[in-house]
């Protein structure tokens, strides 16, 4: 390892910063053209409906970044977004492809709300750190678990990880229309509401709930750990070759369960926050949809943590103008997912131009 | 005696309910066996599965014609399969993760096209009854058979005979075992596999068809709930013989069916734990058949879900 990270630095000293801008800014502006061919295929599938995608433009604006208000609400969306994204692009590192977040959300949620009833006489000092804790173990195990049938069982994660999240919101249903469930709650079977005390407030001076700091600090925590300890220099290195990984001696079932439960501690997290400062108590409003819009995000941004936090707050804009856009434009709530769709085609198509174009491979042109 | 079974009345539900929820299943993993054995995995099929129900139902509700719906669900199944196909034909492109871009793209042009056919009726598919030798209608009611219940049977003999015997079987063999192999003898992989997946998707799309038309019988956004997920899981473990998968499928509806024949029967607690029946069926039978040593017996080389 240390003779690598020599070698890297030498080749890193030897070539100039231009080059050096050359090659990161494939990863820049490939993924920008392809979220915006993403967008031109949706104005055009805008057209053949009678829309006119510059006003759908303006609306999105409008609704995700135009006011105080809108931006509130984007930057609220965004908090659950960020850590949903990490649950993919942490296990991503090791080339597992990760779907179920959304599951880590839910039970995580429910987690939250289940021991904040026996906790209600506890200092919110306390009682808060404790409920986070829960919700990110159980989303951990959750994912974790997605990771450990991979790597013991050989079970493909992409669709054992959907299937625990089909499985994690069926558990929420029977949770709270049944042990759970608050009588009081006749409409919408929830757990007990949070006491004042153990509600999550906003950040100082903002109307945006303090999850938004912690997905923020999720996403530098998570590049430091990927691109800056020897933990997430190996599991780039199982993730590009197994079997060369474990020559090497690198603990790979270790880091496939350690960076799964990590992401899916991260959307459990999420769950923690729109129970604690969102809905105030778990019902089925936690499945969302912020695990799936989640993947996007993740893979919109290559799986790199600190691109995340760009992404998720352009796709939380989406999210956020999407009832403005309905009304105004007299379209479908699911244009969004339709749009969605159209972007996430365009991000994986673009995966094919890589290495294709010479001016961000300096070396090439030097032969 | 008529409508008193008792406790008997939970295994003839289920058998009704397992043949009645199968369908879906067994036309999905029919779609998905062909697109795997050339090599491919199509993870889109949920969404194709959710855009056939609407599109089939759509139709119906136009046209009057139940038949008219499936046709075009199946033709809508074409185009998406020809999309993912195409697309994974790029180099670079990994096919699981186009499979869950088409399925988010799937379920939300479904959603949005779907939106004027959420409250009209569409005629339904026809189904014949098998039950008529016995007195007990609820012996009656379950073997009341759908017409494509008993043509995905068909097609599932029709696949093992073609995959066996066949020119076009052979050739989809031999891509699906080895790129190279297949280059040699002067075929071309990436067109097969795509065409593999058009026929895949048109399966597909006939799985929702029936969704929409016959059972559950309406369109809904919450028609499917990973029954196309779980059909490309269930071809795992029928280890990519159409035969087996028509017997997993029957299982599969019958895990299915569980929740509802326990309602039907009076049982109101904890339902929403026996919905879950279905995925943790899957979930076990993956981990069951699953293994990191050695490779799957059955499993087509190329394919990336087992490497």
């Amino acid at each position: 390892m240390a003779v690598a990270e020599s070698l890297m630095q030498g080749s890193a000293r030897s070539e100039g910063l231009r080059d050096t801008l050359a090659r990161r800014a494939e990863a820049v502006v490939i993924p920008a053209l392809a979220l915006l061919a993403g967008l031109v295929v949706f104005g055009l599938f805008l057209l053949t409906q009678g829309k006119s995608p510059f006003s759908f433009l303006y609306y999105v604006w409008q609704g995700a970044y135009g006011s105080a208000f809108s931006w509130q609400n984007t930057l609220s969306r965004a908090a659950p977004l960020l850590m949903a994204a990490l649950c993919v692009a942490l296990p991503a590192r090791l080339g597992l492809v990760v779907i179920g977040g959304e599951g880590a959300i839910v039970l995580g949620g429910v987690a939250a709300g289940a021991l904040a009833g026996p906790l209600a006489g506890v200092t919110p000092v306390i009682a808060l750190p404790l409920l986070a804790l829960a919700a990110m173990i159980v989303g951990g195990a959750w994912i974790g678990a997605s990771g450990a049938l991979r790597f013991y069982r050989g079970v493909n994660e992409t669709i054992a990880s959907l299937l625990l999240s089909y499985i994690a919101i069926a558990l929420m249903n029977h949770l709270v229309e049944g042990p759970l469930r608050d009588p009081a709650s006749l409409n919408k079977p929830s757990t007990a509401p949070l006491v004042e005390g153990l509600r999550v407030g906003n950040l100082p001076g903002m109307e945006v709930h303090w999850g938004l700091l912690f997905g923020i600090i999720g996403c530098v925590v998570s590049w430091v750990l990927i691109e800056r300890t020897s933990w997430g220099f190996g599991a780039r290195i199982a993730g590009a070759n197994v079997k060369a990984a474990q020559v090497q001696g690198l603990p790979v079932g270790r880091l496939v369960i350690g960076f799964t439960a990590l992401g899916g501690a991260f959307a459990g997290l999420a769950g923690f926050f729109e129970v604690t400062a969102i809905h105030g108590t778990a019902n089925a409003s936690l499945a969302a949809g912020y695990g799936y819009t989640g993947i996007l995000i993740a893979f919109l941004a290559r799986h790199n943590p600190l691109a995340i936090l760009p992404v998720a707050l352009l796709l939380a804009g989406f999210d956020a103008s999407s009832g403005l856009v309905q009304r105004r434009m007299d379209l479908p709530d699911a244009a969004v997912v339709v749009l969605q769709g159209f972007v996430f085609m365009a991000i994986l198509i673009s995966e094919t131009l890589y290495g294709r174009f010479d001016i961000f491979h300096p070396e090439r042109r030097a032969r | 005696m008529a409508g008193d079974l008792g406790l008997w009345g939970i295994p003839v539900a289920i058998v009704g309910g397992a043949i009645r929820v199968s369908t879906p299943f067994l036309f999905v993993s029919l779609g998905e066996v062909l697109t795997e054995r050339s090599g491919r995995i199509n993870l889109g099929l949920e969404g194709t599965l959710v855009f056939g129900a609407m599109a089939g139902y759509g139709t119906a509700v136009l046209t009057g014609s139940a038949w008219a719906g499936v046709l075009v669900a199946a033709l809508a199944g074409v185009v998406f399969g020809l999309v993912h196909g195409i697309i994974c034909s790029l180099p670079k492109v990994n096919d699981i993760a186009v499979g869950i871009a088409m399925m988010l793209l799937g379920s939300g042009l479904a959603f949005y096209f779907g939106k004027p056919f959420i409250q009209p009726t569409a005629p339904d598919l026809p189904a014949i009854a098998l039950g008529g030798w016995s007195d007990l209608p609820q012996v009656q009611a379950a073997l009341n058979v759908n017409v494509l219940f008993l043509i995905g049977l068909a097609l599932a003999l029709v696949m093992a005979w073609m995959f066996r015997s066949t020119k076009v079987g052979l050739t989809l063999r031999v891509v699906g075992d080895s790129t190279d192999a297949a280059r040699a003898m002067g075929l071309r992989p990436a067109v097969i596999r795509t065409l593999a997946t058009a026929a895949g998707g048109a399966f597909a799309g006939v799985g929702g068809a029936y969704l929409s038309l016959y059972y559950p019988g309406s369109w809904n956004e919450a028609i499917s709930s990973g029954q196309g997920l779980m059909a490309v899981a269930l071809v795992i473990f029928a280890r990519w013989n159409p035969v087996a998968c028509f017997w997993a499928a029957l299982l599969f509806g019958g895990a299915g069916a569980l929740g509802p024949a326990l309602q039907s029967v009076g049982v109101t607690k904890g339902y929403y734990l026996f919905y879950a029946a279905p995925y943790v069926l899957t979930l076990g039978v993956l981990i069951a058949t699953s293994s990191t040593t050695r490779a799957l017996s059955g499993a087509p080389g190329e394919l990336s879900i087992t490497k």
